[in-house]
């Protein structure tokens, strides 16, 4: 049974927890920067400018590495270092450690756009660092998984709770993807040469970007919700015995799913069906893990009225279901004949990109930053706005990519009465420009509801700070008094 | 007499061999998880571990999140 052994915050280790907090935001205000700056690229190609390093091609990995890696990783190892601590009742083990990891983590970020702006790249996706940068990573999150490993063995409570199950499946299972997918034989500081080729390339590197999304994306952001929803709501979580259940079922069929991304390729078919198949299987963890959050509320649906931070972390939770359902859709392979290569795959990522990783981080972190500094969040009704703001750039954003995903995929399969392409190749490009601009617009109101955030937990940390500084110099006047 | 563990040495076997080990470790699970009435009650009384973690929390402790429920319900 569980049992309370309280620690006065003062012996958890918030400092690093700030840190990668801060960290976290600042990495997602200049990833989504740059994401709306190609989403303009792609809507108006003068933005290019000439300019190499500014590209499609070189920012198109910037955007998704801070996003991912700088935004969702800094917010991974933030929340998990706070909610390991929280429910293990413990303090984090080795906090020097836990100071490498987040200097190690920045170091590789930073020095991942730097080269690939210099445009160093292995080309494969969500994985563009090169050898170097690749040991690099492997030594901090190898660091990462003991000092997790080490606080769950120090806990205060009989029980692991499962947050702490779907954060440790995901630091194990990216260490695995991180590892293998990167297996390389360097010819140079700067250049390697996959150990694969060919098809079995590509299928590690699409079982490795499925899972990055199944684990990095999914996995770690339950963690988050299984933590988060609960406290934000005053209520346990609907039933920890589906939690169970959810996990295990995730665990064992997401790592077979990778497949799908390579439908009517030269991948063997009965892979295809397979992977198929067992995303088709997932919806049934990933409905049972949405229900079990949003029924979290049950009998207190009245909280979204007066609870913005709710707001923030049952939407995602919405759009949690939406694209887990859009995910297996897609994975049918008459479906993916239409939707591959096409703009609705886009639209598809930022669903779930969006949806579900970014607004479970900023719930997660409107709840999160107040506690850390001890103090009250410096204006509710930016909340308000910032949700409406990101609420708004989805749909806008997702809706503008199935129409140009679907419009491009119809006219890409569009034949007249002889047997002739209906439409030229520059006939589709010239189709996907209002849908761009609207991905923009939408890309934009997203951008400007996380700007408003940025500034409302600034102001939070600032006012946290001057009461701090009030209280110890009211103090000082009454020691100095007597 | 041991010529039935180079069965497990073709990779095309791999597919079989991991349904084999899944499913029936999955099935185990769902066994554990849904049955048994005292089981039930330990397994849900860990969802509370959340609210044990600050003095601050207090006031949502276990019984009191207990009491909050049934007044919604």
């Amino acid at each position: 049974m569980a049992h309370s052994a309280t620690l006065p915050a003062e012996q958890y280790n918030y400092d690093i927890v700030k840190k990668f907090a801060i960290m976290s935001v600042v990495w997602g205000l200049v990833g989504m920067g740059v994401g709306l700056y190609i989403a303009l690229e792609l809507a108006f190609p003068l933005l290019n400018l000439d300019v190499p390093a500014i590209t499609f091609g070189r920012f198109r990995p910037v955007h998704t590495t801070l996003v991912i890696f700088g935004f969702g990783g800094n917010a991974l190892f933030a929340t998990s270092y706070y909610v390991v601590q929280r429910t293990c009742q413990a303090p984090l083990a080795n906090p020097l450690l836990a100071g490498f990891t987040f200097w190690g983590w920045q170091a590789g970020v930073g020095l991942g756009i730097i080269t690939y702006m210099m445009g160093i790249t292995q080309s494969r996706e969500y994985a563009e660092f090169e050898w170097p940068l690749d040991i690099a990573i492997t030594l901090v999150w190898v660091c990462y998984l003991w000092i997790y490993v080490q606080t769950l063995r120090r806990r205060n409570q009989p029980h692991i709770y499962v947050a702490n199950w779907f954060y440790l499946a995901f630091i194990l299972a990216t260490a695995i993807l991180h590892v293998f997918n990167n297996l390389a034989v360097p010819v140079s500081l700067t250049k390697s040469y996959s150990l694969f080729s060919g098809v079995q390339d590509a299928m590690t590197q699409w079982w490795y970007g499925h899972n990055a999304v199944g684990f990095f994306l999914t996995a770690a952001f339950l963690g988050m919700m299984y933590y988060f929803v609960p406290k934000q709501a005053g209520r346990p979580i609907y039933s920890y015995r589906l939690s169970i259940i959810h996990f295990w079922a995730l665990i064992f069929l997401y790592m077979w799913a990778g497949g799908h991304h390579l439908h009517w390729t030269s991948l063997p078919d009965w892979v295809s069906t397979l992977s198929a198949t067992f995303s088709i299987l997932l919806l049934l963890p990933s409905w049972g893990g949405m229900i079990n959050g949003i029924m979290t509320l049950s009998g207190a649906w009245d909280k979204l009225r007066s609870d913005p931070i709710l707001l923030f972390l049952i939407v995602s939770l919405s759009f949690y279901g939406m694209s887990t359902f859009e995910g297996p859709l897609m994975s049918l392979k008459s479906v993916n004949a239409l939707s591959h290569y096409t703009d609705w795959t886009i639209g598809h990522v930022h669903s779930g990109a969006l949806g579900w990783v970014a607004l479970m981080t900023f719930g997660s972190f409107y709840h999160l930053i107040p506690r850390l500094y001890n103090t009250r969040i410096y204006d509710q009704k930016l909340i308000y706005v910032h949700f409406w703001l990101a609420t708004i750039g989805i749909v806008l954003y997702i809706t503008a990519m199935w129409v140009a995903g679907i419009g491009q995929g119809l006219m890409l399969r569009g034949f007249d009465e002889y047997g002739n392409l209906a439409y030229t190749f520059i006939e589709t490009v010239e189709f996907l420009h209002t849908p761009y601009v609207w991905r923009a617009i939408g890309g934009a109101c997203f951008l400007a509801g996380y700007l408003v955030m940025v500034y409302n937990i600034a102001m939070t940390i600032i006012t946290a700070r001057r009461e701090e500084a009030a209280i110890e110099a009211k103090l000082a006047a009454k020691l100095a008094r007597t | 007499m041991f010529d039935w563990l180079l069965w497990f040495t073709h990779p095309g076997n791999s597919k079989m061999f991991s349904l084999l080990l899944l499913f029936p470790s999955f099935c185990v699970i769902m066994i554990y998880v849904l049955t048994g009435k005292q089981r039930a009650r330990r397994l849900e009384a860990y969802k509370y571990i959340p609210f044990l973690d600050e003095p601050d929390d207090r006031g949502s402790s276990p019984n009191q999140v207990q009491d909050n429920e049934r007044k919604h319900d």
